[in-house]
């Protein structure tokens, strides 16, 4: 059970007019696994992630979901199916409270309809109650964001904006969750936080997850597996270790001289 | 117990009203509304009623603008929908009872249809949209003779229900006052719950809402629904109240204004409708007077004084577009918020 493939991709290509984003690139997930994806800007790592979340249609290859074929499927179907994704550029709604972001993660989920819900009744009031509960007991306590549940997303500094995508991507109990560049942006003590919370996720949880990330250090530190993309091509796979040392990878992503240190 | 606990705080926390204070204010306001026409005049009560009806257009309005973000320059059309559904219903004999919600319903599929283009278009395309579905309806109204009377307009038949005659006006007042805040719970319960979250979320980041399984156009068309449900119940009533009516009474003009009470009260708010009705209503009232005081006063210039009250709102619109986007609901909530702590305000 444990080698399980939950996501497998395979030989996907996608372009924009002249721009080869992706090209040929084949690579799985296993079930319960950390893996991350890096590579230099412009790679092809966030083309990948909207790959498999449908907002981009490949022009070739497919994306395996726990042995279905889910290329075509409509966005709003991939929720359904278990897969949750953050966004490099924060993509919450701002308007609204931190605790409506995240209730909103649990839509699909949620059987009310309009009718119930124009008196607030009966189901309505029912599932509104238990995931109000849920959450609070659950994601709110995990990512510590109690003390600012009640505010406007908008209002807030970006670190903690990054930690409700995150919540909100929770709260759709995903059994894979796409994070794209989770810490970008935030300073050292942010960066372990959410390296910390992306691990209890991966094994309290057991919730396999896709890593998009820049900083070397984590992603050496926190994942089990790693794929390297340079010009929409894989480079290289393999265990963290490992691509310390392939050559192609110190050649193309850190540069000739450049050695792998942890912010950590 | 402390599950039991955690529950019962969750429940407090859901609830409409936090505080008795709020409760309190609004138990009064009601009340006053419920025995104003005691002692307001016949032309008060008219207006109150022409009030209501407004209130439940602009909640209507404010769901698919203000809550789904999806401007519409098309909304009278939807009332004008409901108003001839009603009157017709009522020609042919059907009790007010069923004229009444299926004003409602036929509104709702008529916007509905009108709405199929926001699978495609959105912000200011979809605004010219509905202004396609404004001048389509208009003509319908205009050229179906038959139907609707035409050009010539159609008497309205005076609806009854149990003991209550809706030409009466007084029970026409009431009759509006409760459907007023029948919609105003009804705005308020959508918003809490899921399927007005799914509203704001489209409204907010359509890409974001479609990621977290939100079916975008199926929200989209369901927000054009309500908005014109709300809009064909506003119309059966505004029927009610002119007793003919003409496909005058529902013009691009009439959406604008709509569209206009729900900026200055404040999209996105619950309670922008209210503001932004009532703002309306008083400014008018007002400038009302201040023309026929001008024409009195200076007679051989009358001329000059007919488009005060055109020049006037278009300037509160402008100003408030600039110096209050929010509307009187956000402007409410930050004054309310100083209260608070004054005189700490710091
Ligand atoms: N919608 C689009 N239209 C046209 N070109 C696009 C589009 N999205 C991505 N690209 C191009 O595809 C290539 C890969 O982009 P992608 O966003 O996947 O890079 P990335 O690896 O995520 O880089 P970064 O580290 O900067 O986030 C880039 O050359 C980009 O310009
Ligand atoms: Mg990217």
């Amino acid at each position: 059970m444990d080698s399980e493939k939950i996501i497998e991709i395979e030989d996907l290509s996608l372009a924009f007019g002249g721009i080869q984003a992706l090209n040929g690139i084949s690579t799985r997930l296993m079930k319960g696994e950390l893996s991350a994806i890096i590579g230099p800007n412009g790679a092809g790592k966030t083309c990948l992630l909207n790959c498999i979340s449908r907002f981009y249609t490949p022009q070739k290859g497919r994306v395996i979901y726990k042995g279905d074929d889910i290329t075509h499927l409509p966005t709003h179907a991939i929720a359904k199916l278990g897969i949750a994704r953050t966004f490099q550029n924060i993509e919450l709604f701002k308007g609204m409270t931190v605790l409506d972001n995240i209730k909103l993660g649990r839509h699909t989920f949620l059987k009310s309809g309009i009718f119930s819900d124009i008196i607030y009744y009966g189901r309505t009031i029912r599932e509104e109650l238990k995931l109000r509960k849920e959450i609070e007991e659950k994601i709110i306590d995990l990512l510590e964001i109690e003390a600012i549940r009640k505010q406007v997303v908008g209002t807030l500094p970006y670190g903690f904006q990054k930690r409700v995508e995150l919540a909100r991507a929770l709260a759709m109990r995903p059994e894979v969750l796409l994070l794209d560049e989770p810490m970008a942006g935030m300073n050292l003590e942010e960066t372990e936080d959410m390296a910390r919370f992306i691990l209890n996720v991966n094994s309290m949880w057991g919730v396999s997850i896709i890593l998009v990330e820049h900083d070397m250090g984590v992603v050496m530190d926190i994942s089990d597996h790693v794929c390297v993309l340079e010009f929409g091509r894989k480079i290289a796979e393999g265990p963290p270790a490992d691509i310390q040392k392939h050559p192609q990878v110190i050649r193309a992503y850190l540069g000739e001289d450049q050695k792998t240190h942890s912010r950590l | 117990m402390p599950a039991g606990l955690f529950h019962e705080n969750y429940r407090n926390d859901e609830r409409i009203f936090q505080t008795c204070f709020v409760k309190a204010w609004l138990i009064a306001f009601l009340i006053a509304c419920a025995l104003f026409p005691l002692i307001g005049s016949k032309y008060m009560i008219s207006i109150m009623t022409e009030v209501g009806i407004a209130i439940i257009a602009c909640h209507g309005l404010n769901i698919l603008t203000g809550f789904t973000g999806q401007i519409s320059l098309g909304h009278a059309a939807f009332v004008g929908v409901g108003a001839y559904t009603c009157s017709i219903l009522i020609g042919q004999g059907a009790p007010f009872i069923i004229a009444l919600p299926m004003a409602g319903a036929m509104a709702a599929l008529v916007g509905m249809i009108f709405g199929i283009p926001s699978l495609r278009l959105r912000g200011l395309y979809l605004a010219i949209a509905t202004i396609a579905a404004q001048f389509i309806i208009e003509f319908t109204i205009r050229r179906w003779d038959s139907l609707t009377g035409g050009v010539e307009g159609m008497y309205v038949e005076p609806g009854t229900l149990g003991p209550f005659h809706f030409d009466n006006r007084l029970q026409l007042y009431y009759l509006t006052f409760v459907l007023a805040v029948a919609a105003t719970i009804v705005i308020k319960n959508i918003v809490r719950a899921r399927s007005g979250r799914a509203f704001v979320a489209i409204r907010d980041r359509y890409l974001a809402a479609e990621v977290i399984g939100v079916h975008v156009f199926k929200y989209r068309l369901m927000s054009f629904a309500v908005s014109s449900f709300f809009a064909g119940i506003a119309g059966a009533l505004l029927a009610q109240y002119l007793e003919v009516i003409t496909h005058e009474s529902f013009t691009i003009h009439q959406s604008i204004d709509y569209l206009a009470m729900c900026i200055i009260g404040g999209l996105g708010h619950v309670l922008g409708g209210i503001y932004g009705v009532g703002f309306w209503f008083i400014l008018e009232r007002i400038l009302e007077v201040v023309t026929t005081n001008l024409n009195t006063a200076f007679p051989d210039h009358i001329t000059w004084f007919v488009s005060i009250k055109e020049i006037v709102f278009g300037c509160v619109i402008v100003l408030f577009l600039i110096f209050e986007p929010d509307g009187l609901a956000a402007r409410w909530r930050t004054i309310r918020a100083y209260w608070k702590l004054w005189p700490f305000s710091y």
